[in-house]
């Protein structure tokens, strides 16, 4: 059954992507949309199954992928709560997004290889997920990036795609590097790549040091995890590796939706909640994840604010509540963590294929100075994307709310370093998201129609295809964490998945005072946040409603700001004109230098010359060259030979 | 399943008469000649599954023995015998002749039938590298392989050929000379050439010094390691499609092979002390190797380079063991960084052969390998752009491909010897991806870039069958490394017994 799980989308991606000829766009959009919808009937029935009927959870191997060393490496699953609450996610958008491309990519020559791609995605998505070892971790974690890459490069020629493609697959190489040591440190330590054996070895291992420099150890722990955390940089987007995920948006809007929203960039959060057993090990890790998430979410929002790409301003949103998912992880608050990914992966992935379903309707213009007022031309795609953003900026009652406002909460009870810098971000950045979230839903749907004519003319709502996805999107969005708040963060549901150590258990304390999500709606009158989120959607309506001249005064006021902001702090810049260009200096003067000069030119030649002086006589025989030197080397060796032969 | 006939002798002699007949055949009959080629070479093929399936995984202890007296006057013996390090390169090397010489049927117009047999008889004397268990023999094997490879290259290769052949010469040469050297040495202390015997000799640290340096010179030339790797993309460049097919696939193998059954057993503590020049190069690629690929613009040179590069992690794990036992006082480890250097020889063959073959395919079609000639050939080639992809994700690592297995297996063996030399390959990582997929979004991706580009055509079946069954090994082996890695383990144990002990 858990086999199953996984195949249904793989045997499915094979079909449309190598006989996609064959079975036409009807047969590859029916056989991936089967293929995941038997992946999520499956995930839900297990999920039901480990939450309400009492099963226990699975761990076990389904085949040895090799043996060396004594090290046995093996592909197995390991489903507990935790893997079942990702499994229905992951499959459930997963579902949402391949109904909705029927009507997003109906026009598109790459029909097939689009759904090929996208169910290989799930299936990548789902070993990833259900892996209960290092290995199939990896193999999961480099799967969904490869096929991210060629989902950005989709449309392969646009320039600025294959370009995107290709910085955010190296991008997530270098958080892959650290990720590999990571492992590779495990195994050193464990001799295991398996969770459970590793695990229960966790306190042997933080016993450990590495002396990384002459006479200086480091706590193998905190190495361990700090490497791989850099892993979930990548993947999560996290400061300085999130430059890739903007750029991502050159690929079509639902892998957007459903790779760089809801489920790929959040690997990095589910990574760190599975190893929690080692993170609460290790305090410092912890305060560099707190402070790496913190800087995430609130100066990733601050992007937010000055980009006029629809598409952009969502991807610094996921960028900026990813920084929330991580701060969650790094006051030990894993399960908020993951509650705040799941209400997320819901409401963005709503905003991306409510943004996509606008972008049809604009004939995909992008930019929001063109938009506005599409609210009478487009209900169902206004109502869903306020409802994804009330969910997003906190709005009393809905999902996001309840996982913000508890991560919030969370922050301010945690003691550990860096715990008052990240409270300071998280709070600052309830204001931010409440500002850019409102500014694209006025810029877009409000206000006076800045479109041209012909634009106007043929604007309509999108086909059943992309409203119902929608629709089925807006529902959990609302109502998720009123279900799931209680359980998920107090009730106990991720015991044994997740381990917290008693002294940081953060939502621990804040358990003992819940009584209810009304009550919990209620307290949240008396926090800061909620005002904060008030104070940042009427900033948003005065500016961009009432005083559409305002931005503009204040971006002359603060230029030098403006462009910080506007460069986006100068990371692709150094990234460009630092890193790339000076690995391409660099290589080109071993290329030169080294090689061609230095080895080929004095060495090499130099001798090549020699010979070619002393056989002057051999020479200007021009065709005969090479045999000559066959020749003589046979009669070399049989000259040394019959001279042992004589001798002895 | 015992077999009871000379497999190896067969495997050795029947591609080399294959290839004289075929040469005998000669030009005016190409049609019987291709015919017959293919048919001998995968006879090979076809007798290698045998070799696979009767071989004992459990046993370290050489197989398929055959035994006679060769050179009375020199102890010399016709002796031939493989263990777990071996097999897996004589499958390599009769799968991939199969394909070369499938993939040159049509393309070769010069002296097809010499072309042919000269790979055949290449592909003879190598399998009799692989099974060589006297000395003397394994030399014979060693430098006759040499002689059609510089045909290939003098007689098919391209503008530069004499001047590449010359450098490939001169290189090999000069380390070859100083091996049989070594040898000679050798069998005059012990009075014969069987490898056994040298395994067993002791020797003083200065005589170790000496051999290991020799032995050495003839390696890390072959491999090639830094810096005495000038040959190699110079040789490709100008080599046939199917010459730099074998030369990346087998012939760089012959390096990490040597160490493997030279240097390691019978110097010791040689390689022991001298560890830190093999491992010190070997990350020197990586990283240097590394960068000088970034900037290449012809596509064979990138490759090539890469092939160093994907080389240093061979050697890193052929020596790392040395460091481990140093670091942590015990051998766990060292048979995963050999291990890994075995599966990393054995993936490396098959997709640096995919890749060269690629680049034969766009050559073939027209007649440029300048990376800035192409562009958008996916638009023109779908069905060849997506094998491309996939080779060049497999070059780049990627979990699910031959190529991440042996790179995962040395950095975890790596790690254990020293943080950092785990951290320096893992590079890698970057590196690798960073000039494959540079490759990628310049040829494969974009619009189309010229003319050329829109006139090309798909692969035709006979590629189409090349580059699938590679696709499907380079996948086999990513998805389900056991099979490979249970042939070596037993016999990669016992060389670490060996290059453990100590001789002095």
């Amino acid at each position: 059954m858990y086999i199953a799980v996984v195949l249904a989308p793989l045997i499915a991606s094979i079909l449309a992507g190598l006989l996609g000829r064959v079975i036409g766009r009807v047969g590859a959009h029916s056989v991936t949309i089967l293929g995941v919808a038997v992946s999520f009937v499956l995930s839900a029935l297990i999920f039901k199954g480990q939450a309400f009927d009492g099963q226990p959870p699975f761990n076990g191997a389904v085949y040895t992928w090799l043996v060396s060393d004594g090290i046995t490496m093996q592909i197995g699953f390991l489903i507990d709560h935790l893997t079942t609450l990702m499994m229905v996610v992951v499959t459930f958008v997963s579902l949402m997004v391949h109904i909705y491309t029927i009507g997003y990519m109906h026009d598109d020559p790459g029909y097939q290889r689009f759904f090929a791609y996208i169910s290989l995605f799930t299936f990548a998505m789902l070993m990833l997920v259900m892996s209960n070892n290092f290995l199939q971790l990896f193999f999961g974690w480099e799967a969904v990036g490869l096929v991210s890459y060629l989902l950005i490069g989709f449309w392969y020629t646009r320039p600025t795609a294959i370009f995107a493609n290709m910085k955010a697959f190296l991008v997530n190489r270098v958080g892959d590097f650290g990720f590999v040591l990571g492992i590779a440190g495990i195994v050193y330590l464990t001799g295991s790549l398996d969770y459970q054996t590793v695990f229960g070895m966790k306190q042997a291992m933080a016993q450990h040091s590495f002396a990384l420099f002459e006479g200086q150890p480091f706590n193998a722990m905190t190495v361990i995890c700090i490497c791989l955390f850099i892993g979930a940089m990548g993947k999560s987007a996290q400061v300085p590796l999130h430059v890739w995920l903007p750029d991502s948006m050159e690929g079509p809007t639902p892998i957007s939706a459903l790779i760089h929203a809801a489920t790929m960039v959040t690997a990095g959060i589910f990574m760190v909640a599975r190893m929690s057993p080692l993170f609460e090990l290790s305090d410092t890790a912890r305060s560099f994840v707190l402070i790496i998430g913190a800087t995430t979410a609130l100066f990733m929002g601050f992007l937010g604010i000055v980009n006029n790409d629809i598409k952009r301003v969502v991807a610094y949103s996921t960028l900026s509540q990813l920084g929330y998912m991580t701060v969650a992880l790094g006051v030990s608050a894993y399960g908020a963590g993951i509650f705040h990914l799941m209400t997320h992966a819901f409401f963005k992935a709503l905003l991306f294929l409510a943004a996509g379903s606008v972008i049809m309707a604009m004939h995909h213009e992008q930019d929001m100075r063109q938009m506005g007022g599409l609210r009478k031309y487009l209900p169902i795609t206004y109502a869903t994307s306020l409802i994804g953003s009330l969910a997003l900026i906190g709005f009393p009652g809905f999902s996001g709310f309840f996982s913000k406002d508890a991560l919030i909460e969370a922050v301010g009870e945690s003691h550990l370093n860096g715990a008052g810098y990240a409270y300071f971000c998280v709070l600052a950045g309830v204001f931010v998201t409440a500002l850019y979230s409102f500014r694209m839903i006025f810029m877009t749907f409000h206000g006076p129609e800045r479109m041209d004519q012909h634009t106007r003319e043929h604007l309509h709502e999108s086909p059943w295809v992309v409203t119902v996805p929608l629709i089925l999107l807006a529902i959990p969005s609302v109502l998720i964490g009123w279900v799931t708040v209680g359980p998920l963060l107090f009730g106990g549901y991720f015991d044994g998945a997740i381990v917290v150590a008693p002294e940081h258990d953060v939502l621990k304390e804040m358990g003992a005072n819940f009584e209810g999500p009304v009550q919990f709606i209620l307290e949240a009158f008396r926090a800061p946040a909620l005002y904060l989120a008030a104070a940042g959607v009427l900033s948003a309506y005065v500016l961009y409603l009432v005083k559409p001249e305002m931005p503009a005064k204040i971006r002359a006021r603060v230029e030098p700001l403006y462009r910080v902001l506007d460069n986006k702090y100068g990371f692709d810049w150094f990234n460009e004109h630092v890193i790339a260009a000076g690995s391409r200096s660099l290589g080109k003067l071993f290329w030169t230098i080294g090689d061609e000069t230095l080895i080929d030119g004095a060495l090499v030649n130099g001798s090549a010359r020699a010979v070619e002086w002393t056989s002057a006589l051999v020479r200007h025989v021009q065709s005969g060259y090479l045999y000559h030197y066959a020749f003589a080397m046979i009669m070399g060796l049989a000259a040394l030979l019959a001279y042992l032969l004589f001798h002895t | 399943m015992q077999i009871s006939w000379p497999i190896l002798s067969v495997l050795t002699w029947l591609p080399i008469l294959s290839g004289v007949l075929v040469m005998l055949v000669g030009e005016r009959q190409v049609g019987v000649a291709r015919w017959l080629a293919l048919l001998s070479s995968l006879a090979a093929l076809a007798i290698s599954v045998p070799l696979w399936l009767s071989f004992d995984t459990a046993s370290a202890a050489l197989q398929f023995v055959e035994r006679v007296a060769w050179i009375p006057g020199l102890h010399a013996e016709y002796y031939l015998g493989i263990d777990g390090i071996a097999l897996p390169l004589i499958v390599l090397t009769t799968f991939s002749t199969v394909l070369v010489i499938i993939a040159g049927w049509t393309v070769i117009e010069k002296r097809p039938s010499q072309y042919f047999a000269s790979f055949l008889i290449m592909e003879g004397l190598m399998v009799g590298v692989f099974s060589a268990a006297d000395g003397l023999l394994f030399y014979v094997f060693w430098e006759a392989m040499l002689i059609p490879m510089f045909i290939i290259i003098g007689v098919w290769g391209g503008v530069r050929r004499v001047y590449a052949t010359i450098k490939f010469f001169l290189y090999t040469f000069l380390g070859s000379v100083l091996m049989l050297v070594a040898l000679v040495y050798m069998y005059l202390k012990t009075g014969s050439y069987e490898l056994a015997a040298f395994y067993r000799l002791p020797l003083t640290m200065p005589e170790q010094t000496l051999i290991f340096l020799s032995f050495f010179a003839a390696f890390a030339v072959k491999v090639p390691m830094v810096p005495v790797h000038t040959w190699l993309p110079d040789a490709h460049v100008e080599a046939p499609t199917g010459g730099s097919v074998i030369l990346a696939a087998i012939m760089l193998k012959m390096g990490g092979y040597g160490f493997l059954r030279f240097s390691l057993p019978i110097t010791p503590d040689a390689s022991r002390s001298l560890d830190w020049l093999v491992i010190g190069l070997s990350l020197i690629g990586v990283v240097y190797i590394g960068l000088v690929a970034l900037v290449q613009q012809d596509m064979k040179k990138l490759i090539a380079y890469s092939s160093i590069a994907h080389m240093g992690f061979v050697t890193l794990g052929c020596f790392v063991g040395y460091e481990i036992v140093a670091s942590t006082g015990s051998v766990q480890g060292a048979t995963l960084g050999l291990s890994g250097a075995m599966v990393q020889m054995i993936s490396h063959g098959l997709v640096s052969g995919a890749l060269f073959l690629c680049v034969g395919v766009l050559y073939d079609r027209l007649h440029t390998r300048q990376i800035s000639a192409y562009g958008g050939v996916i638009n023109a080639m779908p069905i060849f752009g997506a094998f491309m992809v996939l080779f060049c994700m497999a070059n780049a690592g990627l979990p699910g491909t031959s190529g991440f297995v042996g790179e995962f297996m040395v950095i975890l063996a790596a790690f254990r010897a020293n943080f950092w030399f785990a951290f320096v390959a893992a590079t890698t990582l970057i590196l690798g991806a960073a000039y494959t997929l540079w490759l990628v979004k310049r040829v494969v991706f974009g619009e189309v870039g010229n003319d050329g580009v829109a006139s090309l055509k798909d692969v035709n079946g006979r590629e189409f069958l090349v580059l699938g069954v590679l696709a499907v090994a380079v996948l086999a082996v990513g998805v389900y490394p056991k099979p490979l890695t249970d042939v070596l383990e037993p016999s990669l144990k016992h060389l670490v017994s060996l290059m453990m002990l100590s001789k002095t």
